[in-house]
């Protein structure tokens, strides 16, 4: 079994998502820690670029303040080597293609397979441009996530087809950011998605509470939560990690429900 | 290496989220329909004639030509479209495809304001909703546009993310475009984006060289031996090479916004300082740091200033068919002021950066060679901003 699948091998997955360098990297790694700890399946960690078209306010404002505390790259590939020691739970990068292609698609996927990253999200490669990262990404044995999207209609099948690691299902229209009601008939893109592959799918976009998490999880395989954490971060700064901690625990209870 | 549609060489492609995928199929599939309908180009040419005052007058600069004593200088008059620049060539057509599409609402992102204002122009002409997104900085640059814009029905929201410029508008536009498509179309200003875009508006902007071969084997009996034209995204770049690009004895020149110089980092030259990345939905050449991270760019023209190029100029500089040529804000200035005083013609600042290229190469040339100058836009809209880099307020 792959790490990512182990993620889902004991019920529903709670899947944290933090922008790295948000305010700090020392701050990163002690949230990563809280995660681990309040029960974290699988965690998303955010490489900040400096135009997230694909986000809302908050986590633009997520990587504004990661790049002005100087992170780069280099600097969370570090934070993952020194995490790696304690925490084996399994970690996907998110970032933007230009990320990845600016630092060398070869050099970025070395990079992850030594450090123990074990899959990586780029909103702004769909399944028409996969094969920019695709072959580098498969002998680094990280897998490339496909997304999938209420817009979707008559390409579910073939993505969840050629899907790895797991399927990142987008809740709803738009971009990241917490909604009052997640409106998308979701099961209906389920059910074809589960036609084709019996890799994991979870749900992502707009879930802030244990209520939603724990309706999008029982559609699916498990919870995405990226907003609702970062606003928690942009509250308390460098004392975020006990309320991290705090959230994801009350978030894994909600899908584990 | 990637092979997907919409290459130009290696540049080019879609890389944009998957919520926008059936979207920029879905428009594909209707242009690739209409390109060919014989009844959507009637009406396309109808509007280009009738409404937008096409075809434009390629003007023999006389007065310029005895000045600079080398080639001969003729100017592509853009700047007397309706609306002031070439940008409504490209909106009528996308608006008119939009409506064909049973689209009702028209959204679009704006620098100097002026592919705002003609998106505004054409959603008031065909009855469509219009959201406009500007940069805060340009809309306090270009105060003048925002009024225009409004004037014309549309709602006009200032972007305060990043830089507060272009490339943001353009962010800010395409996360519009995700949370709502159905009755939505995303009318790109620019030769850039994802597929089908850059060739959209190409094809709508290529109207301009047409014109220019056109209008010069009339007045010449023979092709120019040079045309120049501004670059920012580039759109009446391409517009004004595209059908030169087969004729390898037309040099073809791109005149880059370096802002206060390509050896500083206030600087929009993208060609020249910038390097490939993936950014907007394309591969190109963009200005970013050594980790991806996109430059905050800087022009006096807030309708170059842009990190990225679109990929088929990208491509023309890597095969050599066009040069890219990186001009000043001092530069350009000049030339904004020189055009006003010899030829009694305003040009648009952006227009102004081909002009000061001219102004250093036609005396090279010799008098029977034939120069164009793209005119793209007029300069009102930028007197009081002159003004002020002159050190003078102006109270409009």
């Amino acid at each position: 079994m792959n790490k990512i699948a182990s993620a889902f091998a004991n019920g529903k997955a709670f899947i944290p998502f933090i922008t790295c360098g948000d305010p700090d990297l020392e701050t990163t790694k002690a949230c990563i820690r809280e995660m681990v700890r309040n029960g974290a399946d699988l965690i998303e960690l955010g490489i900040p670029f400096s135009d997230p078209t694909a986000e809302g306010p908050v986590i633009q404002g997520a990587n504004i303040r990661a790049l002005a505390s100087g992170t780069t790259t280099s600097k969370i590939f570090e934070m993952v080597t020194e995490l790696r020691r304690e925490i084996s739970t399994p970690m996907v990068f998110m970032t933007y293609a230009n990320v990845v292609f600016a630092y060398g698609a070869e050099r970025f996927l070395t990079a992850c397979e030594q450090v123990g990253i074990d899959g990586l999200i780029l909103p702004d490669l769909p399944y028409e441009e996969k094969d920019e990262f695709l072959p580098v990404c498969r002998e680094h044995h990280v897998a490339l996530i496909s997304l999938i999207a209420p817009t979707s209609a008559g390409r579910i099948a073939t993505i969840a087809r050629e899907a790895e690691g797991f399927i990142y299902l987008v809740s709803s229209l738009g971009v990241t950011g917490t909604r009052s009601e997640i409106t998308t008939d979701l099961s209906s893109i389920m059910k074809v998605i589960r036609e084709n592959t019996s890799i994991p799918c979870a749900i992502g976009f707009g879930i802030s509470t244990p209520e939603q998490a724990a309706k999008m999880a029982g559609l699916s395989d498990g919870a995405i939560v990226g907003s609702a954490i970062i606003k928690i971060l942009a509250q308390y700064g460098s004392e975020s990690p006990k309320y991290v901690g705090e959230f994801v625990k009350k978030m894994k209870m909600g899908v584990r429900c | 290496m990637t092979n997907t549609k919409g290459r130009f060489g290696i540049y080019g492609g879609q890389y944009i989220p998957e919520t926008l995928m059936n979207a920029v199929i879905e428009l594909e599939a209707a242009y690739e329909y209409y390109k060919n309908d014989p009844e959507f180009q009637t009406e396309l040419s109808t509007l280009f004639n009738e409404y937008a005052g096409r075809p434009s007058r390629l003007y023999y600069a006389e007065k310029m030509t005895k000045d600079l004593n080398g080639a001969k200088i003729y100017l592509k008059r853009e700047d007397l479209n309706h609306t002031g620049a070439h940008k409504i060539n490209n909106v009528l057509g996308q608006a008119l495809l939009a409506k064909k599409m049973g689209k009702t609402r028209l959204i679009a992102e704006t620098g100097a304001g002026q592919h705002g204002v003609a998106t505004a122009t054409a959603a008031a002409l065909m009855g469509m909703q219009c959201v406009v997104f500007m940069g805060e900085e340009d809309t306090k640059r270009q105060a003048l546009n925002v009024y225009r814009m409004r004037l014309l029905g549309a709602e006009v929201i200032p972007v305060k993310t990043g830089t507060a410029t272009l490339k943001d508008a353009v962010s800010e536009a395409m996360r519009e475009w995700t949370s709502r498509i159905d009755d939505t179309h995303y009318c790109l200003g620019s030769v850039m984006g994802p597929h089908p875009f850059p060739t959209i508006v190409r094809d709508f902007q290529a109207v301009i060289s047409r014109e220019i071969k056109e209008q010069m084997l009339q007045k010449e009996g023979r092709l120019p031996d040079v045309v120049l034209a501004c670059v920012g995204g580039g759109s009446n770049a391409i517009g004004s090479f595209y059908h030169f690009i087969d004729d390898a004895q037309v040099r073809l020149i791109g005149c880059e916004a370096a802002g206060r110089g390509v050896d500083t980092f206030e600087t929009a030259a993208t060609v020249n300082t910038g390097r490939v990345g993936i950014f907007h939905g394309m591969k190109s050449y963009f200005c970013q740091d050594d980790f991806g991270q996109i430059a905050p760019v800087y022009s006096i023209s807030a309708g170059l200033d842009y990190p990225g190029i679109g990929p088929e100029h990208a491509w023309l500089n890597d095969i050599g068919r066009a040069e890219y040529v990186p001009v000043t804000d001092e530069e350009a200035v000049c030339a904004f002021e020189y055009l006003a005083k010899t030829e009694g013609i305003i040009p648009a600042i952006e227009s102004a950066h081909a002009v000061a290229h001219a102004l250093k190469i036609a005396p090279e040339l010799s008098k029977d060679q034939l120069m164009v100058i793209t005119i793209s836009g007029r300069g009102d809209k930028d007197c009081a901003a002159i003004a002020r880099y002159r050190g003078e307020d102006l109270h409009e």
